[in-house]
């Protein structure tokens, strides 16, 4: 029996305000819907990874990526609230972002067990067509 | 004029990143091999039950570290860019000082194959591992 969306998306605005990396990083909640989600970080000075450049820097994003999986996971549950842990994270990262430019993520949980969650995600500056970076991630769960 | 000496030039680096100040990062030189260090501060938590350390830092400190062992190493005074990383996680990562080193598996004309090593307390309790490969400067 899957989680009514409209508690699914009070949590995704939950977890992207309250968790102190991402409200530290300035996470906005986009939306959330079955087994997926979006957040946005807007652009800062102080989260710029090359000055000459003033891209924001891929750390960001491997934060927004990790952040926006484990909101799809959530999504995804047939129960909430229960905890996810990170297994693994790979980002493929296809170009820089543009300079002053904030990033955009949606993730996809695509199969979720008792125990295992997979999820893909990807990130863009100004077109989800013309992605930054894309991740694949493994999480378990802790179901309480 | 003489060469700056290496610890400082590292230290002008780290100060001159807004992200690694965001995080907190600093470094240690031992020769060429660098000690990357995240001490702990409440904004990198993303458990705040446990509590722990965000994923998405730990992955970001690694990908860090990388980047600035690479920067040490080449001396060209540019950064590498990330091509991709793989971050597996093998425990939490506590309220507590970070560390971590970075091995330089291979460094080709343009690409690195570079593994990171993440842990707390102690280096035989690894928290995290990130392997990446990085596109060198010049292209």
């Amino acid at each position: 029996m899957a989680v009514d969306l409209e508690l699914i998306r009070q949590m995704g605005q939950h977890m992207a305000t309250t968790v102190p990396q991402a409200a530290a990083l300035g996470f906005r909640f986009v939306s959330v819907d079955r087994a997926r989600g979006t957040l946005e970080v807007p652009w800062r000075e102080d989260l710029v990874g090359d000055p000459g450049t003033g891209v924001i820097a891929g750390g960001v994003v491997t934060s927004l990526l990790d952040h926006v999986c484990g909101l799809a996971v959530s999504a995804a549950a047939d129960t909430v609230p229960f905890g996810t842990a990170t297994l693994d994270l790979r980002i493929d990262y296809m170009r820089p972002a543009a300079p002053r430019a904030g990033v955009t993520a949606e993730a996809h949980c695509y199969k979720i067990t008792r125990s295992v969650a997979f999820v893909r995600a990807q990130a863009w500056d100004a077109d989800p067509a013309d992605p930054i970076a894309t991740a694949q991630a493994a999480f378990m769960l802790n179901r309480g | 004029m003489s060469q700056p000496d290496p610890a400082q030039r590292l230290e002008g680096f780290l100060q001159r990143v807004p992200y690694i100040r965001f995080l907190g990062m600093q470094a240690e030189l031992d020769g060429e091999a660098m000690t990357a260090i995240l001490p702990f501060a409440p904004h990198l938590v993303g458990n705040t039950m446990i509590p722990a350390l965000h994923g998405g830092v730990i992955g970001a400190f690694l990908e860090a570290t990388a980047l600035t062992q690479l920067w040490v190493s080449q001396g060209s005074g540019k950064l590498a860019k990330t091509i991709d990383i793989t971050v597996e996680y093998l425990r939490p990562g506590r309220a507590m000082t970070t560390y971590a080193r970075a091995d330089l598996r291979k460094v080709g004309r343009r690409v690195a194959n570079v593994h990171v090593e993440a842990w707390q307390d102690s280096r035989e309790a690894p928290v995290a591992f990130l392997h990446g490969h990085f596109l060198l400067s010049g292209d």
